[in-house]
Order: C-alpha cells, then sequence, then structure tokens
C-alpha cells in the first residue's frame, strides 16, 4: 500500500526517576533502535524530534539536541511540539518526508526529565491570559480533576464503580510487571489499588499516573529500503494528529468551559473519537480487525473511555470489558500491554512513540511474558493539551 | 479593618454578591457565545465575525460532574495553610449549552453532589492579602431548588 512506511528499529530508554538530563534518555533510545534495525547513525537522513517543553529553552528545540549528542552528520531535521501528542507528529512528520520520497531513512526521538509530584505550567509570573495559568490559580483543577470529573462521569452515566477503575489498575499493573521498561514492575492487588490514598474523588493516588524519566525512539524507513533488509516489515498505514471540530462539547484540559452547544449543530462524532476514525479511514480499517491497542491511562478510568472511543465497545459497556478480562493478555481485545502510563508514568514528547515501540514488539512477536498471540494490527490512541489527536495503527 | 473585594481575575464575572453571573461574549454576527470572553476571532468555522458583545451567562445549571482535591493544588494556586479538601463541580448551562467548571463552596463535599442537581453561581473567597480578598466564582447547590 503506498501509504505505509516501515517500523525497522524500535528502542526505549527504561522509564523511571532517573535524574539525568533527558539527552541521555533519547540517546540511548536512538542507539537502540539503530541497532534494532540493523543501521549505523550515519544512516539516517531525517531526524523528527519530539520536544518537551521541560529542562530549558523547549528541550533544546530536540531535534537537533539528539542530532547533536549522536554527533552532528548533516542529517535533515524537524521538531514538533504537541503536548503528549509530540511524539506522533514527529511519526507524522518523518512519515510524510518518507512517504514523498525526499528520505529513506528517518529517526524519530523523544525524551524528558521529569519534576515530582503534579504538573503545573512551567515558568513563573503573572499569566492571566493562559488558560493554562488561569486553571491552577482559580480553581485548582490540576490533571487529576479532570480525571476525576470524567471518571465520576461514567459512575453517574453508566454505573461504573471504583472496583472497576481498580481492576483496570491491577490488569495494567500484570502488564507492566512483565515489560522491562516499566517504571512500576509490581502487580498490584485489588485491595492495595483500593487503600491508596484518595487524591480527585472517585480517583486514588494508584489510578493516577505519574511523572517519569524516558525515551522512545523508532527508525522509520521506507517499504522498498526495507525490503532490502527485511522480508515481512513492521509498518504503520496511519497516523492521525486531527484537531477537534466546532464546537467541541466536553470538558478538556486546560479548559474551564466547552464551547457552546447552543443554536449549532454539535459535530456527530465528538473530538476523541474522531482521533481514532481518522486513523481507521487511513488505513480502510476498523476496530474489529485490530488484535491489541495502547491507549492514553491518565487515569484507570480513562483506560475505559477508550475503549469506547476506539471503537471496542458501544457506549456504557466498556465496564462489561473490563469486568470480563476482554482487555487483558489473552483475553478478546489486549489493551495496554506494555502496562500503559499507570506502569509507566508520563514522559509527555516519549509516549506516543513508546505506545508504538510496543505495538512493534508484539506484532513480531518479541512482547516476551506479555505477548499476545498472532497480533497482526493494532492502534495506538492518545491527544495532547489544547486539541491535540494522536493516533497511529501498525501493522504487519 | 476590612479588605477590599477584588475579582482575581479582571471581567470574567459581575460583582454583585447576592446574584452574580459569569461574564462572556457573543459574536455579533453568528450569535455563538464564549467564555472566558473571546474578543478577536470568532471561533465557529462557518463565521468570519471579529465583533463580540458582552453577554451575562445563565446563573444556573445541571451538575454535569464533579471531583474533589484532596491535596493542596500547586502554585499558582495560593492554597491556604493548613490546606481544606475543596469540590470541584463541572456545570452544564442549559441555555448556552456550555459546561463551566469551578470550584464549590466549602462546606460542600462530594458525597452532597449528584449529577443533574441545580447548581448556581456564588462569589467566594479565592485567597486574601493584607490588604485584598481576592474573588472567584464558585458553584453551591441550588438554595431555591433545596
Ligand atoms: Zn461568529
Amino acid at each position: 500500500m503506498s501509504n505505509e512506511v516501515a517500523i525497522l528499529g524500535v528502542g526505549m530508554h527504561p522509564w523511571g526517576k532517573w535524574g539525568k538530563n533527558f539527552v541521555e534518555y533519547g540517546v540511548k533510545a536512538a542507539q537502540d533502535a539503530l541497532a534494532d534495525a540493523g543501521l549505523d547513525w550515519q544512516d539516517v537522513q531525517f531526524v523528527a524530534g519530539g520536544d518537551t517543553i521541560r529542562n530549558g529553552y523547549p528541550g533544546y528545540v530536540a531535534g537537533a539536541t539528539f542530532a547533536q549528542a549522536l554527533g552532528w552528520q548533516g542529517a535533515q531535521v524537524a521538531s514538533s511540539y504537541g503536548a503528549c501528542a509530540s511524539g506522533s507528529q514527529a511519526i507524522a512528520t518523518a512519515r510524510a518526508q518518507i512517504l514523498a520520497g525526499l528520505c529513506d531513512v528517518a529517526l524519530v526521538v523523544g525524551a524528558d526529565t521529569t519534576p515530582k509530584g503534579f504538573f503545573a505550567p512551567t515558568g513563573g509570573g503573572d499569566r492571566s491570559k493562559d488558560p493554562d495559568w488561569l486553571r491552577f490559580r482559580l480553581v485548582g483543577a490540576t490533571n487529576p480533576v479532570y480525571f476525576g470529573l470524567w471518571a465520576r462521569r461514567r459512575m453517574e452515566l453508566f454505573g461504573a464503580t471504583e472496583e472497576d477503575f481498580a481492576k483496570v489498575k491491577v490488569k495494567n499493573s500484570r502488564h507492566g510487571a512483565k515489560n522491562p521498561n516499566a517504571r512500576y514492575p509490581k502487580a498490584f492487588t485489588m485491595e492495595e489499588v483500593l487503600a491508596s490514598p484518595m487524591v480527585s474523588d472517585p480517583l486514588r493516588l494508584l489510578q493516577i499516573c505519574a511523572t517519569s524519566d524516558g525515551g522512545a525512539a523508532l527508525i522509520l524507513t521506507s517499504m522498498e529500503f526495507a525490503r532490502k533488509h527485511t522480508a515481512n516489515p513492521v509498518t504503520i498505514p496511519a497516523v492521525s494528529n486531527v484537531t477537534p471540530k466546532y464546537p467541541n462539547t466536553l470538558i478538556e484540559m486546560p479548559n474551564f468551559s466547552t464551547d457552546s452547544g447552543a443554536g449549532i449543530s454539535v459535530p456527530d462524532v465528538p473530538f476523541r473519537p474522531s482521533i481514532a476514525k481518522n486513523a481507521y479511514e487511513q488505513a480502510g480499517l476498523g476496530p474489529e480487525d485490530m488484535d491489541l491497542a495502547e491507549v492514553y491511562d491518565l487515569s484507570s478510568a480513562l483506560e475505559l473511555d477508550w475503549y469506547e472511543i476506539i471503537g471496542l465497545c458501544k457506549e456504557g459497556e466498556a465496564e462489561r470489558l473490563v469486568r470480563d478480562g476482554d482487555t487483558a493478555v489473552g483475553g478478546r481485545i489486549p489493551v495496554n500491554t506494555s502496562g500503559g502510563l499507570g506502569a509507566f508514568g508520563e514522559a509527555i514528547p516519549a509516549q506516543a512513540i513508546a505506545q508504538v515501540c510496543e505495538l512493534t514488539w508484539q506484532l513480531r512477536g518479541e512482547a516476551g511474558g506479555r505477548q499476545v498471540e498472532g497480533a497482526k494490527l493494532g492502534i495506538t490512541a492518545n491527544y495532547g493539551l489544547f486539541g491535540h489527536g494522536s493516533s497511529v495503527i501498525v501493522k504487519r | 479593618m476590612s479588605k477590599t473585594p477584588t475579582p482575581a481575575v479582571e471581567g470574567w464575572f459581575t460583582l454583585d454578591r447576592k446574584a452574580p453571573h459569569l461574564l462572556g461574549t457573543r459574536c455579533t454576527s453568528c450569535s455563538n457565545v464564549f467564555f472566558p470572553k473571546e474578543t478577536t476571532f470568532c471561533r465557529n468555522p462557518a463565521c468570519t465575525g471579529s465583533e463580540f458583545e458582552e453577554v451575562e451567562l445563565s446563573r444556573t445549571g445541571r451538575l454535569w460532574s464533579f471531583t474533589n482535591n484532596c491535596y493542596a493544588p500547586p502554585e499558582p494556586y495560593q492554597a491556604a495553610d493548613p490546606f481544606e479538601p475543596y469540590a470541584i463541580a463541572a456545570v452544564e448551562l442549559e441555555q448556552e449549552r456550555m459546561v463551566i467548571m469551578g470550584q464549590v463552596v466549602g462546606g460542600v463535599g462530594v458525597e452532597d453532589l449528584e449529577a443533574g442537581m441545580e447548581m448556581e453561581l456564588v462569589l467566594d473567597t479565592l485567597y486574601e492579602d493584607d490588604e485584598n480578598e481576592y474573588l472567584v466564582w464558585k458553584w453551591q447547590p441550588s438554595q431555591a431548588a433545596a
């Protein structure tokens, strides 16, 4: 298919709180991806960096910083910042370069070093025009506040329970315990999850993703180039980076309010489902074709929203999927086999890339104790602050 | 000495302590309403309007969802010491079909809340310094409905 590029190599720096410079994580991930592809750094013609807002002058405007650390060799460069969608924007940029015939081999890399505790606006001063500053100032609306609002909405609308949310965490922690790159290699019990302190009701500490250091990288190539190296490469047939359609009637970080849905027709497909829908359409595939998924479990409850958003079930049915074990490895449609953000924590510019690393390992049959047997197709879903969609379909 | 009541953010709400309103804008071309105020370009993709009039939003709405802060939020939030957990509500204004988030008044916890209940807008203290009492909008269960 003409819209495919190959994933020839993947690499990660394990997630954790290592306290090192982010560049080190990105370089390690890139070197692992190059080794995995069997290529040399000098073979890379294009570097796509996922930027981080942290670590000074936005992550040293990331792409070139990684290129310098690997040794300047004159490659073309681009850098992307789209909050949690930074990584998939970098993937989209590299893919477009390859599909346009401008290069054959691209490195996609993102890495972050994060502070302890809640994410808060970077930089000081009175920023009374910046909604991300104002939401902290006026409401104290931390990220977990939004997660709590969405989780409570599920309880009120669909009868979700605290136990349902805890089951997601237990499932993902079992997956993460079998992933050497996960920050938390511990399989939690229901009792442990439900005994952890409440942060933003109904969500407890163990149901909210932490912030982590980490890095992830891909070597993307043209199909023609890939076939000289491997008979059956893993490919990317779709990358979706859609924005919302007006009016967006779901309250999203960092906003105080939704758009007004009065006197105007509301889009048939809301923003979040439109992210996956666009990816499916690009690939000519549907949710029924997927063997597994990596989704953006900022909270354990939010993972349930994603089951519906990416079309694994109808609205209001997600609780049944987790109760029946459908989304655990061994179930009908495993979700977050990596352990998800629950086992990793957020390393913002790396996480959309890390989702693709996991699907690649799964599709190659290299996922060890968390392997989904015979997986051929997977989807990632994610999105960044201020309206950045992110979804990638991975195929073998 | 009493402190001067000062809005914590300028122009977002009326200072009527009895019946405050949030202040938004309405596009004079397509009538879409925005909060916080949109004043430069209409966000409706089918509209090229760039003129807006200030509007008072409905004071009441239905509780869409709610949560709380069990721990003090980081700066720039000005947390009291010792910190008292507080609830946060997202309320859907019926007329505007817009969900707006805000703190819930003290003394009303998540256990007192239920999706769909009617909520009303009030003004309350966000924080104080030596001279000023900074005011912000908050939600409380509707007194009329109770
Ligand atoms: Zn307009």
